[in-house]
């Protein structure tokens, strides 16, 4: 590898790594809005009804997990565009 | 040697192995149906079952065997992501997932809710902070992590002990769980089944390492989600409640609010050891938010500080595959997550809603007590009945069960033929199993690379360390088994206990080892140290009774205590003290990308 090829490197790193970083942040605040947030706050959510279920308890069950499983491919997707972009990818 | 020399076949044909192996797995399912109409017992059933299963994990665990260390330690690193998904999915969800989950929502109600989101959830954290680094780190172990990114053997030694106690805490509730499977299906002493299960767990395990209980742990996945989802399904289109119950069975919910105003939740007038009666409701979360995250969060954490999970992600070929399998994971994982539920809600509602055949609730006493069902787990002690107002109707209060047998009595309930019930022992099994291979696994790996080898003689060649891998895997599962028999704690409390220990130890020096380039190895040594003493101080001072729990943090939370201090000792005392080395941090840097080479060198 050149000297040019390694400096070019290093800058391409430091903004991929800065991307990794914010989607990695978007990606916490929702987790702690569908794992946290939201199942601490059932008792009012219940007053609402969704699927004929009282919605607080829908999302413990169902909702919230839903939310992780989708979560982690839309990251993942994102993700490799990231790598892709900077020519970071394995 | 089939699967070594033939490796890259065995790989490129997984999907129609597989496809194959489901298809003959259905078929015994089909062909045992049969038999039972035909008039074969319940018991030889159960024995077919198991039989057959635990016979082709042997037949997969021997082909497995190897004498390669990378073979052995990550399964050659070929496992396509959606295999590893599966793989892991087995390795995770436990007897306590597969038997006791369902049981939980049935009688812990909204709390019990934490261990549904906490389990799922976690897979977030892994995902998002740590399986794609430590992949590409190419480590064997988690505390070769540990031990090569803060550098010294203290702080591997420290990330050793850690996961011992963590991953010990968790086994012996699996073994424990195999033995009662294997004891109550195959109709021997309890202490015999823990052995019996405990040589199905060496089969998987022994011969090929990584490599063997993977392709086991595949075949068991396939096992288990089959096991939940045909009774469920079944049950559902019995009992009207729609072809797949999940998404509608909303209005059960409201309707189990409505009688269990009705009936009123009180406690039995005499208690019944060993079994409890229906207390909490269905759907009452006000005032117990802070009950639910609390749990939530220690699983969620300690989920992603387990170190079985955490090295299924080392054997994929790629830091990107790596990820994807983490996808596959959690997908696999949810299908038995959002079922859990959707069981607990309908057996409830089959046992407490009179309009409906199967109820109990309300019904004259005599013509209970003598269903076959309740007779079946009378027996056995995991179920009673007791008419302690003495009016000849059962009460909800006089109705007594063990929460773990909801999933078994199921079928029973609800009239299934016994080849269900069948079926559901030998997913159990499964989900034990391969909890159980994954920890021991996870703990002899331990031990015999990062204590036997970095630390104790470095110098070991390739067969020495693998004969002492297996040497260690021998004696701990054997140790394991020991305690397991004598049955010191319920599945349930030991399985939260491993969460917390890990959560405590190990999360905040994981996570901040990729993300926090100024973490040094004093730093990561004070927060394994701080978090695993004061989190197991708490857990035995609030367990034992000698003090009250802080803010509602019981034994099997302490997670909350643990992990706060974890991460104030290691950030203090990583910034009192001299920052890591610039091999260190150009490591770290190097570990955020997933183009070039693994860290550690492939048979380091």
């Amino acid at each position: 590898m050149s000297s040019t090829e390694a400096g070019a490197t290093a800058e391409a790193r430091e903004r991929h790594w800065t991307k990794t970083s914010r989607l990695n942040t978007i990606v916490m605040i929702l987790w702690v809005l569908f794992a946290i947030v939201i199942p601490f706050f059932a008792a009012p959510l219940n007053s609402f009804t969704f699927l004929g279920f009282p919605f607080g308890y829908y999302m413990c069950v169902q909702g919230s997990l839903i939310a992780f499983v989708a979560l982690i491919w839309i990251q993942n997707w994102r993700q490799d565009q990231i790598d892709d972009e900077y020519g970071l990818g394995d | 040697m089939a699967i070594q020399t033939t490796g890259a076949r065995f790989v490129d044909n997984l999907g129609k192995v597989y496809a194959l192996y489901t298809l003959g797995f259905l078929a015994f399912f089909a062909f045992m149906a049969v038999l039972e109409q035909m008039g074969l017992g319940a018991q030889a059933i159960g024995i077919g079952f198991l039989l057959f299963t635990i016979a082709i994990y042997a037949i997969i665990g021997y082909l497995s065997r190897t004498a390669e260390v990378d073979a052995y330690y990550v399964a050659g690193r070929e496992v396509p992501a959606l295999y590893n998904g599966m793989a892991t999915a087995a390795d995770w969800m436990s007897g306590a997932s597969f038997v006791a989950l369902a049981g939980g929502v049935y009688f812990g109600g909204y709390p019990y809710l934490g261990f549904i989101v906490g389990w799922t959830g976690g897979y977030v954290l892994v995902n998002s902070l740590l399986a794609p680094y430590l992949r590409k780190f190419g480590c064997y172990t988690v505390p070769d992590f540990i031990g090569t990114r803060y550098g010294g053997n203290t702080a591997r030694l420290c990330a050793v002990v850690v996961l011992v106690v963590a991953s010990f805490t968790y086994v012996t509730a699996q073994i424990n769980a195999t033995g009662t499977i294997a004891a109550q299906t195959l109709g021997v002493p309890f202490s015999v089944g823990v052995w019996l299960g405990l040589l199905g767990i060496f089969i998987c395990s022994m011969l090929g390492g990584m490599r063997g209980v993977t392709w086991t742990q595949v075949a068991q996945y396939i096992v288990l989600i089959i096991a939940y989802l045909i009774p469920i399904i079944w049950m559902s289109n019995v009992q009207d409640f729609g072809i797949i119950p999940h998404f509608s069975y909303g209005s059960a919910v409201q309707r189990i609010a409505e009688l269990e105003a009705e009936y009123g939740l009180q406690p039995a007038a005499e208690a019944i050891a060993g079994v409890s009666v229906l207390t909490t409701p269905q759907n009452a979360p006000a005032g117990r938010g802070w009950e639910m995250i609390s749990l939530a969060i220690c699983m969620m954490a300690g989920t992603a500080s387990l170190p079985h999970i955490l090295m299924r992600y080392f054997t994929t070929p790629s830091v990107r595959s790596a990820r994807r399998s983490v996808g596959w994971s959690l997908t696999f994982i949810f299908l038995l997550y959002f079922s859990a539920p959707a069981l607990a809600t309908l057996t409830k509602l089959q046992l407490l809603d009179p309009n409906l055949a199967t109820s109990i609730i309300g019904r004259s006493f005599e013509e209970v007590a003598n269903l076959e069902w309740i007779q079946h787990w009378s027996s056995v002690g995991m179920l009673a009945v007791a008419d302690q107002n003495g009016d000849g109707i059962l009460q909800l209060n006089e109705f007594f069960m063990r929460p773990d047998i909801v999933v078994l009595a199921t079928p029973e309930i609800a009239g299934l033929p016994y080849v269900i019930s069948g079926l559901v022992a030998a997913g159990g099994l499964a989900a034990a199993m391969s909890t159980a291979d994954g920890l021991l696994l996870a703990i002899a790996n331990a031990l015999s690379h990062d204590l036997y080898y970095k630390i104790i003689d470095p110098k070991a060649d390739t067969s020495r360390r693998l004969i002492v891998a297996r040497i260690i895997l021998v004696f701990i599962g054997a140790a394991a088994a020991i305690i397991a028999s004598l049955q010191l704690t319920g599945i349930l409390g030991a399985v939260a206990w491993a969460f917390d220990f890990a959560c405590s130890g190990l999360f905040f020096p994981l996570v901040l080892g990729v993300w926090w380039k100024r973490a040094n190895a004093a730093g990561a040594i004070a927060g394994m140290v701080g978090g695993f003493v004061v989190g197991s101080w708490y857990l035995y001072m609030v367990y034992n009774g000698l003090m009250d729990p802080w803010f509602g943090i019981d034994h099997i939370r302490f997670g909350i205590i643990g992990m706060p201090v974890s991460l104030v000792c290691m950030v203090v005392v990583s910034l009192l003290t001299p920052e890591p080395s610039k091999e260190i941090q150009d490591m770290v840097d190097e570990v955020r990308i997933p183009s070039g080479g693994t860290i550690l060198a492939s048979g380091h």
